[in-house]
């Protein structure tokens, strides 16, 4: 099979086979590109990886591109962009359509209105893990007390203070933080 | 004409909203959930807070990336398959872009400090834009002053959190709590029917 046509089946499978978000995604991508069509070192995955984390968007997007563009240049890339995308077009338009057909009923009202709690609390300790890995460098499950980074915290509470009082806008804030807070370890020095 | 002009607005919107937020999306799929519900709701005010909150219970329970998900279901609300395809556009493209330039030249990326000081830094950013809309959404729970709802969004943070229970697992879990609280319902309301 074609280089690229390998590449796109494979990402079809990655977005199809990938429930529950990014780190779902590793493994699959994983036995894909390294192990089922050897199209990668175990050690270019690992970076891949890094990057992926590093950069923003969804990992599967990141890997995707990395994969393609690596090992097929732009089109590569776009290909299997598009590969681990089209399972996720038709299921979720799928879903959509239906979503948007009965959710005006009454009973499922109810049953949605249960689920709406538990999206809150999952958005609430996706928050808890990000603020953990600001103020500490660490999973939740390795925090260590005496790593608290005080610029970091710092930052958090006047952004959120921003955020509450202003209604700034999320790019502007993410943004600022970013700018303000590495003038401030550059200024002061302060080791990574 | 006018509907017409309309549309391409609104589609244009789309584009712009969600590739400036998906540039931006560091972390994971709930991350630009929060961000598209400050965007979507509290700004544009194109969707209301529950329809944003069930797209993303969809969005999580269904396969492939979370913010494509979420893009494709937000993109047909706004304007049907053009829309879907408009928003996914904007949400894949900025990390394309961004993986394209940084292949070529990652092992520079990977140890430049300034880029490693900026990234840790953002993350504060990012927390604190999570908690602005956790805020807002946790009050309107609260407001409903249903027990069953504020029980079920305490369980499942500490299910999250503390039990690390998966979240798909989680959202499976209160579709059943959901489904039981509708029988009961329609069991009661039966019964008053016939008294």
């Amino acid at each position: 099979m074609p280089l690229l046509l390998k590449l796109f089946f494979s990402f079809i499978q990655v977005g199809l086979f990938s429930v529950g978000g990014g780190y779902a995604a590793i493994p699959l991508i994983q036995n894909q590109i390294v192990y089922t069509h050897h199209l990668m070192t175990l050690e270019e995955f690992t970076d891949l990886i890094t990057i992926a984390e590093m950069t923003p968007g969804p990992i599967s997007i990141n890997s995707a591109t990395f994969v393609g563009t690596r090992l097929a240049g732009i089109p590569g890339a776009v290909l299997c962009t598009i590969g681990c995308i089209l399972p996720s077009f038709c299921i979720c338009l799928v879903l959509g359509y239906f979503y948007y057909k009965y959710r005006s009923f009454s009973g499922v009202q109810t049953v949605l209105s249960a689920l709406r709690p538990a999206v809150v609390a999952l958005i609430a300790s996706a928050g808890l893990s990000i603020l953990l890995l600001g103020l500490f460098q660490a999973e939740k499950s390795a925090v260590v007390l005496s790593d608290f980074r005080v610029v970091e915290f710092v930052l958090f509470l006047g952004a959120l203070f921003i955020l509450r009082k202003y209604k700034a806008s999320a790019i502007s804030i993410i943004f600022g933080t970013g700018v303000v807070g590495t003038i401030i370890y550059l200024i002061t020095g302060a080791p990574l | 004409m006018k509907t017409q002009e309309k549309k391409v607005i609104i589609l244009w919107k789309l584009f712009k909203a969600t590739f400036l937020l998906s540039a931006f999306t560091f972390g994971g799929g709930f991350v630009i959930v929060s961000l598209f519900k400050k965007k979507f709701v509290e700004e544009f005010k194109w969707l209301d807070e529950d329809e944003m909150l069930d797209i993303t219970a969809i969005a999580q329970s269904s396969p492939g990336p979370i913010p494509i998900n979420a893009s494709v279901i937000l993109g047909y609300r706004m304007a049907g398959i053009l829309g879907s395809l408009t928003a996914i556009l904007g949400t894949a493209l900025p990390p394309m872009i961004i993986i394209s330039v940084i292949s070529h030249f990652y092992t520079q990326f990977r140890s430049n400090r300034i880029i490693a000081i900026a990234l840790q830094v953002m993350r504060a950013g990012v927390a604190a834009v999570i908690f602005d809309v956790v805020i807002n959404l946790g009050k309107n729970v609260m407001k409903a002053r249903r027990m069953l709802y504020i029980l079920l969004m305490i369980g499942a943070f500490v299910a999250a959190v503390v039990f690390d229970v998966s979240a798909m697992l989680i959202i499976l879990g209160c579709l059943f709590v959901g489904i039981a609280d509708l029988l009961i319902n329609l069991k009661r309301t039966k019964k008053e029917g016939q008294v």
